[in-house]
């Protein structure tokens, strides 16, 4: 995936989400994006020989369409994870557009498909406004090991860049030695961090937002313990957690953010419905893209949110280890991604 | 929305069970369906056509043609060919070399490689070795070497301590140093999660395994990983000569497909199976077992064997002595056995476990945990002696056990009757049959199968 960095030239900028805000847009990290491609770059070629045929290679060997095409596309739609609802309905509409269109070579047929699977993504590009309320306040949830305390370091330092002051809420006082991983990110981006190992998380997310509100400050990340859909005495108190968060402010949270690893299989739709009814997740952020995973499980996302008719966005994907590997969810730019 | 493979499968039974008889037409629809099946249990898509084509040379067989129920020989055929995928024994650790026996982790980010190695401490000691050393070689992760440390002191096991600013190599030279010269039985190093991509950090636990020559190279998965999980296993099986695999977070809802992918990919056993965030979850994972539970024959058998250890042990004999005796089953006892449900994972832990389960709903299980809950503040609101002699409860007394933990007087008759029924099992019970007992118990709470 991501061969579409291979050709050498960097990527042309992603089209930019209208903002209410220009000066905001102006201050998105331009220069950080080639620097993000090259990393992307390099880490991907080291991916190469473990990758499976990229696409191009595919097409190339079939220049006529025909049913082991159809069957090599399954393939790589199914072991991206998009799992089997979304990839019978991305190859139906295929083939209905190859019957419409009188499709006959197999360069078309990947456009074509591509055009669909952008399609079906682009319901999940809605990008995060932070600027509409002060604090912000934004709550992350996830199984345990998806990625929640790293990405809300990459979260602030994002943040920060663009001139917003950030505090960080260290609610997940489970986990052994959380705080402490939490409060090592908030000294590398110079933000404070509340909380402690032990204490009620809710409380702790309460303290945050009050002092936060006092302070002025703009955004509030709160951290949550990992929890599986399953432990429902965790799940439980995580919706009390968002509880107290709305007792300490009527309209927060303001952005309740469910953190995917993009390893993870079909699994990740159980988690957005029960964490969905837990705590009305209203983004995703899609973790651990660098490796070999595709995170295809998106479209399977996308596919239900068709027939559910709400389907929820992904805020941000995660490319990297370093601070500014979190970049915002744009389909098209995933798409040409995935298709090489 | 989103049938678990177990439904799936039980789907696919169903809808063979009308037929007469087996022919390639109906294996056909009932082979897709099972592929389909498998990939929504995220089994990778090439181990899941090595599987289905496996198993229709079989079912095409003559071993099938002589069967009486087709459908049954089908899905016994599906689930003879899951267990040999997943590996037919359970394989024990090895410790099988001069002390100390050195176990290296491995494994993606988030795997859960440094909660898999407090468990292990655990079952470690279970086997009978005491003195055993953790030492942590995640530079790289803030606060994961502090994270250890607590994992190692709620484990009660020792910690060799390391910090960021050192190599990683380093650490496990000094840490191995220091485990030979002070006798330890087993030095447990767990690593940084890395990228199988990741060429300097592959190269770097390789070094990691030169060096410590450890007896068992562990791979840590996931159990929810995806289809990526062949590729992943692939390149750590190629990089280091693994031992064996623990599969973790399977207390989720995952139907760990990743199981069967790495399984195949590696070769290697998986020999433990994490559930649950405490230091005592973890079992020995039983491939035949798993089968079973993914073909919906539920996991009795582990339930039983957890059931035994996780009890406490006293508890038990306290109350077999008890019935013995002839004193009788009283409140005190129920409570204790609640409360050891509970330390078995709840509810939710134990219904997954039993044949039939997928149709418990989520709110079901609220429900009966509730319930739990609210027995057991009803039984802290009475005295000692009601406890014991559960007949002194009269109207006064339920008036006041009922306004004590806030709830009704009809609930708390309803607990005594509960209670009634308990007490009645008991006596038909025979000795240590523990497991019966909390069968038993289930049909009482509401929403349970």
């Amino acid at each position: 995936m991501f061969g579409f960095f291979k050709s050498g030239k960097p990527p042309a900028p992603p089209p930019e989400a209208p903002s209410a805000q220009p000066a905001q847009v102006a201050t998105d990290p331009a220069p950080a994006r080639p620097s993000w491609a090259q990393r992307l770059k390099a880490g991907l070629a080291k991916t190469r020989g473990v990758l499976n045929t990229p696409v191009g290679d595919l097409l190339r060997g079939h220049p006529k369409i025909d049913e082991a095409l159809y069957e090599e596309l399954e393939t790589i739609l199914l072991t991206s994870d998009m799992g089997v609802a979304a990839t019978q309905h991305l190859l139906d509409a295929l083939r209905a557009r190859v019957k419409r269109d009188r499709l006959t070579d197999s360069a078309q047929l990947k456009e074509a498909l591509k055009d669909l699977l952008a399609e079906l993504l682009a319901p999940l590009e809605r990008r995060l406004d932070v600027g509409t309320a002060r604090p912000f306040i934004i709550m992350l949830a996830g199984v345990n090991g998806a990625g929640k305390t790293t990405t809300i370091g990459k979260l602030a330092k994002r943040y920060q860049s663009e001139g917003r002051s950030v505090l960080l809420a260290a609610g997940d006082t489970f986990r052994a030695a959380a705080h402490e991983q939490l409060s090592v990110w908030g000294e590398r981006n110079r933000v404070e961090v509340i909380g402690g190992q032990g204490g009620d998380p809710a409380a702790v997310i309460f303290d945050a937002i009050q002092s936060a509100r006092a302070r002025g400050i703009d955004v509030v990340l709160a951290d949550t313990a990992g929890r599986l859909p399953t432990q429902l005495h965790l799940m439980e108190e995580i919706r009390k957690v968002r509880r107290v968060i709305q007792k300490a402010d009527p309209s927060a949270p303001h952005e309740v953010l469910l953190v995917l690893d993009a390893n993870t299989g079909q699994n990740a739709l159980n988690q957005v419905q029960s964490f969905g009814e837990a705590i009305g997740v209203t983004g995703l952020v899609l973790t651990k893209l660098d490796g070999t995973a595709k995170g295809g499980v998106i479209a399977a996302l996308a596919q239900r949110g068709l027939s559910t008719g709400q389907p929820i966005p992904v805020r941000y994907i995660g490319v990297g280890e370093g601070l500014d590997d979190l970049q915002p969810f744009a389909a098209r730019e995933f798409v040409d991604a995935l298709f090489a | 929305m989103f049938d678990n493979l177990t439904q799936r499968l039980a789907g696919v039974v169903k809808n063979l069970r009308g037929q007469g008889r087996l022919t390639e037409a109906n294996i056909q629809d009932a082979l897709r369906e099972v592929r389909v099946a498998l990939l929504e249990a995220d089994v990778a898509l090439p181990v899941v056509r090595d599987f289905i084509t496996r198993v229709k040379e079989k079912a095409l067989g003559q071993d099938v043609l002589l069967s009486l129920t087709p459908g049954q020989a089908l899905i016994g055929l599906v689930h003879k060919e899951l267990t040999a995928l997943m590996g037919e024994q359970a394989a024990p650790l090895d410790f099988a070399t001069q002390p100390p026996a050195v176990f290296l982790m491995a494994g993606l980010q988030g795997a859960g490689k440094t909660t898999t190695c407090g468990k292990l401490v655990r079952v470690i000691r279970e086997r009978g070795r005491k003195k055993i050393l953790l030492v942590s070689c995640d530079v790289y992760r803030p606060a994961a070497i502090e994270q250890l440390k607590t994992v190692a002191g709620q484990a009660e096991a020792d910690f060799f301590p390391s910090t960021p600013g050192q190599q990683p190599a380093d650490i496990a030279r000094a840490a191995l140093d220091h485990a030979r010269r002070h006798f330890y039985e087993v030095l447990i190093v767990d690593t940084a999660g890395r990228l199988h991509v990741d060429e300097a950090m592959m190269r770097e636990i390789q070094e990691l395994h030169r060096l410590l020559n450890p007896v068992e190279t562990l791979f840590v998965v996931d159990a929810m990983q995806g289809q990526d999980a062949v590729n992943t296993a692939k390149a750590f099986n190629e990089a280091l000569p693994l031992t064996g695999v623990i599969l973790t977070k399977l207390d989720g809802d995952a139907r760990g497909g990743a199981a069967l992918s790495v399984r195949q990919i590696t070769g290697k056993p998986i020999k433990f199976a994490g559930v649950g965030e405490k230091l005592t979850g973890i079992e020995v994972f039983h491939p035949e077992r798993m089968a079973s539970r993914v073909l919906g024959m539920g996991d009795v058998l582990t339930l039983i064997e957890e059931a035994h250890r996780s009890v406490d042990q006293q508890e038990a004999l306290k109350a077999v002595q008890k019935l013995k005796s002839g004193k009788g089953f009283d409140l005190e006892d129920f409570k204790t056995q609640i409360q050891q449900m509970k330390k078995m994972g709840g509810l939710s832990t134990l219904v997954d476990k039993l044949p039939g389960a997928g149709q418990v709903q989520a709110g079901d299980l609220a429900q009966g945990e509730r319930q739990m809950r609210r027995i057991e503040g009803i039984i802290n609101a009475m005295t000692p002696e009601e406890r014991r002699k559960p007949e002194l409860l009269k109207a006064s007394r339920k008036r006041r056990i009922a306004a004590g933990s806030g709830v009704s007087v009809q609930e708390v008759n309803r607990l005594l009757n509960q209670f009634e029924q308990a007490r009645k099992m008991m006596k038909s019970l025979g000795k240590g049959g523990l497991a019966k007992m909390m069968r038993g118990m289930k049909g009482m709470l509401p929403g349970m199968p």
